[in-house]
This record gives C-alpha cells, structure tokens and sequence, in this order.
C-alpha cells in the first residue's frame, strides 16, 4: 500500500470516515434531533463527491495491485450512484418525517450502503467485489426494517436478507471455484485462464454461481421473487433508494464481471443473460398487469426494466455495454420522478399507495397528473419521451450483435408492458371523481418530481448538448470496460 | 428561400400548445375562448406558411425539397424535407386542422387541454409525413398516439376506455415490429436516412429461418414487420377491428382527424418505405395485399350496410375506401399510385366532412342512431344539399374527387391483377348502396319523429367549416390536375425505379422459386 492507492480510493475512504464520524456525533448528541441537519449534510457531501469525481481524474488508475479499478465506467456509475442517492435522501426528508422514521441511523446506513456500491463497481477482485456487496446489502437490509413496529417493514427487512444471504452465499461459492480453477482472485489474472476455446467445467460452474448472485441483486427473473414483498413493504424513501443506486450498482458489476472476467467467453455468459432478460421482461410485464399497489406496480416495473438493460448487457459488445448505462441512467432519473410523486400519495396524514386514489388526479392537480403521466409514457417506452431513447439503444445493440429475435420479443413485452402504465394514466385522466388526494410536497420534492418529466419530455431536444455528454460519458465508460 | 420553412410548419402548432399549457390559466369562459382562438389562429397561421411551401415545390424535381439537416444524438439526425409524395398530405392536414378546431368550437369540457391535445399531434402528423430520418419518422408516428389516446380517453363517448386501449396497444403492437425492422435496416445499411436508404438495396436472396424458407430474404422480413404497422394503421382487413371503435367513441374532432390524416400514415408509410425500399418483397408479396385489399372493399361495405351508428358506419367505409389506396400502391403502376394519393387526399376531405356531419346532428340530437333521425331535410335544407354532395362524393360520383381516385385504382389494378380489379369494382356498386340508403333513411322522407321537429339548420359557423371542404371536393373532382400534376414526377420516378429493381433480380428469385419445389 502507498500514497497513490489512497488518493486513488479517497471518495470512499472520505464517506466511510464521515459516517463513522456522523454515527458518533448521532450517538452523542441523543435522540433524533440532527438527523434533518444529519440527511442534509449527507446528501451534500454526495453531490459534492459526485462532482469531483466526474470532474477529477481521467484515464484508468489502479490501486492495491489491481483490487481496486478506478476507470471511466466506475466513474460513470458512481455519479449516477451518488447523485440518485442524495436525490433520495432530500426527496425523502418529508415522508420520513411525516412516518416519524427520522432516526439519525438513517443517513448513516444509507453512506455506508453508498460506500459498499461504490467499492462494488470499482471492484478488480473477488475479494472486493464481495466486500462491498456485502457492505451494501448489509446497510440495506437494515434501512428495509427501519420501521421497527411494523409487520409488513419487519417482514420486509427479513425477507430481503434471507434471500439476499442466500445470493451472497451462491456469490461466494461461485467465487471460490472461479479461484480454484483460475488461482488468482484478480480480475486480470483470471481472465488469462478464461481466454481459452474450451472454458474449464469449474469457471463455468463459478460463472453460474456468480452470475445467479448477481441476478438476484438486480431483482432479473426468475430470483426476482423478493422484490414485489420488499417495494411494498419498506419505507417508501428506502424503495425509491431500492429501485435506484443499487440497481445501477448491481447492473453495472455484472457488466463488470461478466467483460473483465469472462470477456474472452462471451459466448459462453450470453445465453444466460438472454434468458434473464426474457423472462424478466416477460414476467415484469405481464405479472404488473394485476397490481392495486403502485409499489407493489414499480416494483414489477423495475423487474421488467431490468430485463431491457440485461439486453443491452447480452450483446456483448461495447455499444452493449454503452446501451445499457445509458438504459440505467434514464431509468433512474424516471424513477426518481415517480418515488418523487409517489412519497407525496396521502390522505389526512395517512399514507396512500393504491393506484385507484389517482382518480381524476388530472382535476385537482393537472400539472402533476401531467407530469406523472409523461413519465408513465416514458417508463413505457413510448416516444418522444427520453425512456424510448433508453429501449432503442439496446435494441439496437441487440440487433448489432445478431440478436434480433430477443429485440422482437423485448419490443412485444413493452407493448403488454405498455398496458399498466397507461392505466395509471386511465385512473388520473378517464377515471371516476373519487375522495381527493393530498399530494402537497416540499419544493424540493415537487422539483424533483416536475424537473424528471420534464427532462423525459424534453431530453431529447438535447438542450446544452446534455444528452449528448451522457452518450459520450457512456460511450467512454463502455470502451473502458472492454478494454 | 427559407430553408427552415417545414420545421416552421411542424412545430407552430407545438408552439401555441406550449403557450396554452404554460400561460393560460383557468377554466372559465374567458380563458376557454383564449384558448379556441389562440388554437384557430396557430393553425391558420400554420397553413399559410405551408402554402409556401406548396409555392416554392417544384414538381418536376424529384429530389427531396426544403431539406434541412441537423446532427443529433445516438447516430440520427434530424432531417427533414418533402418531395412530391409528402408534401400533399403536409398541406392535407394543415388544411384540415383549423377545420377541426372550428368544429369543436362548442365543447365546454377541459377545453384548453383538449386543444393543446389537437395542436400536438398536429405537430406530430406533420412531422411524420416530413421526416427524412428512420428515427426521427418513428418518434413523429409512433407519438402521435399518445394525444390521440387522450382525445378518445378524455372526449370520448360511453365506452371511450375500451376504445382508447384497444387503439393505442393494437396501433403500438403494429409499430414495435416496424421499430425492430428499422433498427435492423440501420444495423444493414449503416444509416437511418430516409434518402440513402432509398437507394440502398437490402438483400433479397432467400434466407432460413428456425427451418423456414424466406423467399426474398431480409427483404420479405423487413417488409412483413412494416406491413404490421402499416397495415393496422390504414387499417386494412383482419386488422381494422380497432378503427370502428376508436371512431364512435372519439369526439367529432377526433374522427375527422383520425379518419382524414392518421389513417393516411399508413399509406404513406407504404409508398415511402415498403414500395422503394423492399422492391422484390413488395413484388413478392403484392398479390396478397391486392386480395386483402379486395376483401376488405366487399366485406367491409357489406358490414356498412348493417350497421344502426352513422359514425360505425362511416368508419366501415374508410375500410373499404382505404381498401382502394392499398390496392392502388401495390399496383405500383402510375395510375395506381397516382390513383392512391389521389384517393387518400379525396378521403381526407370526404371522409372529414361526412364525420363533420355526423357531428351537426349529433351535437343537437346527442345520439348517432340512424333510427332517430329521418326527413331531415324539411328542417334542415342547406344541411341536407351539404350531406348529399358528401355522400356522393364518398360514393364516388363523377365531377367530384371520390370518382378519380377510385378510377384511377382500379384501371392501375386492372392491368396487374384484372380479376382483383373486377371484385373491387363491386364495392363502388355497394358504396353506393349503403351511402344512399344512410342518406335516405337520415334525410328523406317526412319528419315524423317529435323530437326533431324543432331540430335548427345549420349555423354560420359550421356552413363556413364545410364550405372550403365542399369547394374542394368538387374543384379536384372536375379538375384533378393540380394534384396529379405534383404527384406524378415522383410517382413516376418510384414506379421506374421499382419496376427496375424488380427486373434486376428475377433471376434470383426464380432461383428461389425453384430450390423450393424441389422435394
């Protein structure tokens, strides 16, 4: 270890300090009165982390002997990490308030919950890749059961951990026999082993495993099984956290695994991604069609966006791997627009989350029904909205990589996807008058909310070239990885 | 020249709904008559500049015209232009849009959003027909579902949820195989722009799929997915179902748009994608467009002789007469498609205005039944001398603009497929049934029914919405030229340049022909 590996890890170092530092001042300070000034700061320091990481270092830096990999498809998913993150947080302050879940725990699990994503895309090895998936489940699995008194929470929490255990174990199993066959746990070692025509029947049995992990992290079917159970039954703050960041995390390691790993072996790790990508697609699509519950709904939703940005993954290539961040970058902002609106659902002071309390919502509020509906248009894929841009990219890195038949049955699952989201628009536009919904929210919320659609709605005009950086930043981060 | 002029046409009305949305608060009387007149003056404003356009185009150049390019993000551009094909249904829907806005002058519900709805997707119909980019051409077409699913979910009638679903998945069903088609072109060509890929010749040898034989290969494939869209949007037969829906549930604005300019998109689509790009296919294939298109005219007239509701009626019709334009372009002989053009801007006009009528009786009357209606014309003579010249013109009677475009399809037909031609020449004797007995049963006879003794002729507003739709129909009847003239250099240029694709490679295909029998 040298001064260089730490300047090269310092944002992590930097937020683990602060949350350890912020966990003692919680500590000492007594009850829950900082935690507002506590989310506050956190979420600032993410934004100011994330700037400098965008803005700072360039080109490829390595750290402990290859661990540790900081390139510009790391970089790439760690703004988009870190800004979705403290987005979430400040977006969240009113609900958690209002839930009184305003625990000064709270903004610390969730920079530790960071940490382990940022040290998860950045991983070179095995050892760190199960480090900071660990870290990141751990602190998630927590923040799921915040709301200690509360069966559906605490059955929430359990549930995620279990199984999440479970994918941890199938990682790590699928680690060591990567290991014993490769004997190296380098990234860049054990891709050495991997080159050859006729891949090792133990690194395939590793691949398997670590692939299946992974799935479950990303919520791709069939391991999906946790996520409807845990959108619906934790805090709606940590859902909009769930359904973001780690998503991004998670889907951008697999890229990860998969080309630095075995990208000498495409052949052999594609079919598995193409049959998540279907099934997740298909089952995201069609099991939403039935949901009362608009979390129980985003949750499918995000199953079945999945599905779209494994397509990306599948091609192999690197307008793949291109497509897909651009894929994780637009459908993060999308749902953070939703969670933006659906935080604010209630009623007296209850929380709201059937879909039918949007009833004739277009009467009450018709810029936020407008809102909401340019971007259910867009989670459905639907042109101009910017979610459209995100299925063409992988379409068409589907179709380049002669994968056209999963392209057709992907656009074929949109369209049944394509149902649910406008029967939000149905309850908001074409609906009965029902008993009003109170969806006043805090300015920052409301702009949060009403900046995303409108970035859906406009995004494409590519005002102060904004979407052509993303394309360029992806672009530049995809060529990084296939290196 | 301003060489901006069709972006100024495309996004004018964008504009004035972006103004509605953002400025005009409220919805009391005041704000909704702001509303109106702001919508009426953007597209009239609208359709003056496009008659610049229509000024400045030069028919005998078959080049794309007023094309304006602009790099854009992922690989497409933004290009846009128009060349003898497009630039009629461009000055078709501008023509019609300040129609429509005038015939929903009396709406009260939600009035601002529904003229942002109309003001938008009459940026998006103008886009379609001028886009020269793959992409951009999706964006345009594909989003003009998204108002039009609105107008029939928000204005519509009792069973307007069924209807709009039914409309936008069934539409977007269609298109998604379109957008994989066209994502595959840009993977073959190497780029989304409309003008090289007209002279890119995609790959017609014959190809194996999961154990299939393709004949025509890429070509058949690609065509077959932008036949889906192009098809269900037309629509044609067995993928019309969606249209007589859609039609009685939306407002009267709805259907005359839906009816006059959506429909046509999908024509368009055919002459601008399917005809040029994917000759050999198009070849290949065109015998069982003309017998759907058969089919459609007779069936569908006979199912538009049964119906009880003015507008499912008129929606049947659209089928039939739609029925004619895809015969007519897969003839793919000048009159032919001449003949389909000509009938696509005739029906724009007709078809328009028989929903604008049906609209008259049924603001007063507030219901659609044929059965409720009958000697109108005692009440109501100036609307009776109107529905007649529609009727006839939707029959397709001499001196007025039904009759060209019908005879033009047929005699084009006829030198290809004369057996086709004969059945299809049946549907004109069954218009006539059908047109003439709607008519009879709404406008002859004595004025029994109580309830219409005190019906009102119609008012100042709505003889001025019919009087430029009546002056056309029959000015184009008895004088056609003006758009036969524009048309027919570049139909002329695609039919050449089809008809040489098609002799380039029989070879092949009979190559292709004979491998197949082979045991």
């Amino acid at each position: 270890m040298n001064a260089t590996d730490l300047t090269i890890i310092a944002p992590e170092i930097i937020l683990s300090l602060y949350a350890m530092g912020a966990l003692l001042i919680g500590v000492y300070a007594g009850k829950d009165r900082l935690s507002p000034l506590l989310t506050m700061t956190t979420a600032v320091l993410f934004f100011v982390v994330a700037v400098v990481i965008a803005t700072g270092v360039s080109g490829t830096n390595v750290a402990f002997q290859g661990m540790f990999v900081d390139d510009s498809f790391a970089r790439f998913a760690k703004v988009l990490i870190l800004l979705s993150a403290a987005l979430v947080l400040l977006v969240g302050q009113d609900h958690m308030d209002r839930s009184k879940l305003m625990k000064f725990e709270y903004p610390v699990l969730i920079t530790l919950a960071v940490v382990g994503m940022m040290v998860m895309v950045s991983a070179g090895d095995l050892i760190t890749l199960y480090m900071g998936l660990e870290l990141q489940s751990l602190a998630l699995y927590v923040v799921a059961s915040l709301k200690r008194d509360d069966v559906r929470s605490t059955e929430a929490g359990l549930k995620y951990f279990v199984l999440g255990a479970l994918s941890s174990g199938l990682i790590l199993y699928g680690s060591s026999l990567i290991y014993g066959y490769a004997g190296t746990t380098i990234f860049a070692e054990i891709i050495l082993a991997t080159q050859s025509d006729q891949l090792a029947l133990g690194l395939l049995f590793g691949l398997v495993f670590v692939f299946s992990g992974l799935a479950f992290k990303v919520s791709a079917v069939p391991f999906h099984m946790w996520t409807p159970d845990v959108y619906q039954g934790a805090p709606t703050p940590v859902v909009a956290l769930f359904a973001t960041a780690p998503k991004v995390a998670a889907m951008v390691l697999f890229a990860r695994f998969a080309h630095d790993v075995f990208g000498g072996s495409v052949g052999d790790w594609q079919q598995i991604i193409v049959l998540l990508s279907v099934a997740s697609m298909f089952l995201g699509a069609v099991a939403a069609i039935g949901q009362t519950d608009i979390k129980r709904l985003m949750a499918y939703s995000s199953i079945a966006h999945m599905g779209f940005a494994l397509m990306g993954l599948a091609a192999g290539t690197d307008t793949g791997v291109q497509a897909m961040l651009i894929y994780m970058a637009i459908y993060v902002v999308m749902n953070l627009g939703t969670f933006a609106f659906i935080l604010s659902m209630q009623r007296s002071g209850e929380e709201i989350t059937e879909i039918s309390a949007l009833n004739m919502l277009s009467k009450d509020k018709p810029l936020y029904a407008a809102a909401l509906a340019i971007l259910m248009f867009s989670l459905a894929g639907i042109p101009p909205m910017l979610g459209f841009i995100g299925k063409f990219a992988v379409l068409q890195a589907a179709v380049d990589a002669g994968l056209i038949w999963l392209a057709v049955l992907g656009v074929i699952a949109s369209v049944i996807g394509a149902f649910y989201y406008l029967r939000i628009i149905y309850f908001m536009y074409f609906g009965q008058e029902g008993e009003a919904l109170d969806t006043a929210m805090p300015a920052l919320q409301s702009g949060t909310f009403l900046v995303a659609a409108g970035v859906m709605l406009v995004g494409l005009l590519n005002l102060f070239g904004f979407a052509t950086a993303v394309e360029a930043g992806a672009l530049a981060a995809a060529q990084a990885l296939l290196n | 020249m301003d060489s901006n002029l069709l972006s100024m046409v495309t996004f004018t009305p964008a504009l004035a709904a972006a103004i509605l949305a953002i400025f005009l608060r409220g919805e009391d009387a005041a704000a909704q008559r702001n509303a109106k007149w702001l919508a009426f003056g953007a597209t009239s404003l609208t359709f003056i500049i496009s008659l610049f356009i229509l000024n400045g185009f030069d028919p005998a150049n078959t080049d794309f015209q007023f094309v304006e390019e602009s790099t854009w993000v992922l690989g497409m551009s933004y290009k846009m232009g128009v060349d003898g094909i497009s630039v009629l249904f461009v000055i078709l829907t501008t023509f019609l849009m300040p129609l429509v806005i005038a015939a929903c002058w009396d709406v009260t519900h939600r009035m601002k959003d529904y003229m942002i709805a109309l003001l938008v997707l009459e940026t998006l119909m103008i886009g379609t027909f001028c886009a020269l980019d793959l992409i951009l051409f999706y964006l345009f077409f594909e989003a003009s579902l998204i108002p039009m699913f609105l107008i029939i979910g928000i204005w519509g009638g009792k069973d307007r949820i069924y209807a709009s679903f039914k409309f936008f998945l069934y539409t977007l069903l269609g298109s998604v195989l379109m957008l994989v088609a066209m994502v595959a072109m840009i993977f073959e060509a190497g780029t989304s722009d409309i003008p090289s890929l007209l002279d890119h010749s995609f790959a017609s040898d014959t190809l194996f799929v999961l154990g299939f034989e393709i004949i025509g290969g890429l070509q058949t494939l690609l065509w077959l997915a932008f036949f889906a869209s192009f098809a269900v949007k037309m629509p044609m037969w067995p993928v019309h179902t969606w249209l007589p829906d859609a039609h009685v549930q939306a407002p009267t604005a709805g259907s005359v748009v839906l009816a006059s300019i959506m429909l046509k998109m999908g024509g368009y689509g055919f002459l601008r994608f399917s005809l040029p790009m994917f000759p050999v296919a198009s070849d290949l294939l065109a015998p069982l467009v003309l017998w759907l298109s058969v089919i459609a005219i007779i069936y569908t007239s006979l199912v538009a002789l049964a119906q009880e509701d003015m507008k499912k009626l008129i929606a049947y019709s659209s089928v039939a007469h739609m029925g004619y334009v895809t015969m007519g372009i897969f003839a793919a002989n000048q009159q032919g498609v001449d003949g389909a053009i000509f009938q696509m801007i005739s029906h724009g006009f007709v078809s328009g205005a028989l929903f604008l009528c049906v609209g008259v009786i049924y603001d007063r009357m507030h219901t659609r039944q044929i059965d409720a209606y009958g000697g109108l014309v005692n009440r109501m003579p100036a609307y009776a001398l109107v529905f007649m010249v529609f009727t006839m013109a939707n029959v397709g009677l001499p001196g007025t603009s039904g009759f060209v475009g019908e005879f033009l399809t047929l005699m084009g037909v006829f030198q290809v497929n004369t057996w086709a031609a004969v059945f299809a020449t049946t549907g004109v004797i069954l218009s006539a049934g059908y047109a003439l007995w709607l008519y009879r049963r709404v406008v002859w006879g004595d004025l029994m029914k109580e309830s219409l003794k005190s019906i009102s002729d119609m008012t100042i507003r709505e003889r001025w919405i019919f009087a430029p739709l009546v002056a056309a129909t029959l000015f184009f009847g008895i004088y056609p030229a003006p758009i036969l003239d524009t048309t027919g250099p570049a139909v002329s240029n695609l039919v050449t340049k089809y008809q040489q694709a098609v002799l380039d490679t029989p070879s092949r295909l009979e190559v292709a022909h004979h491998e197949g029998q082979r045991p």
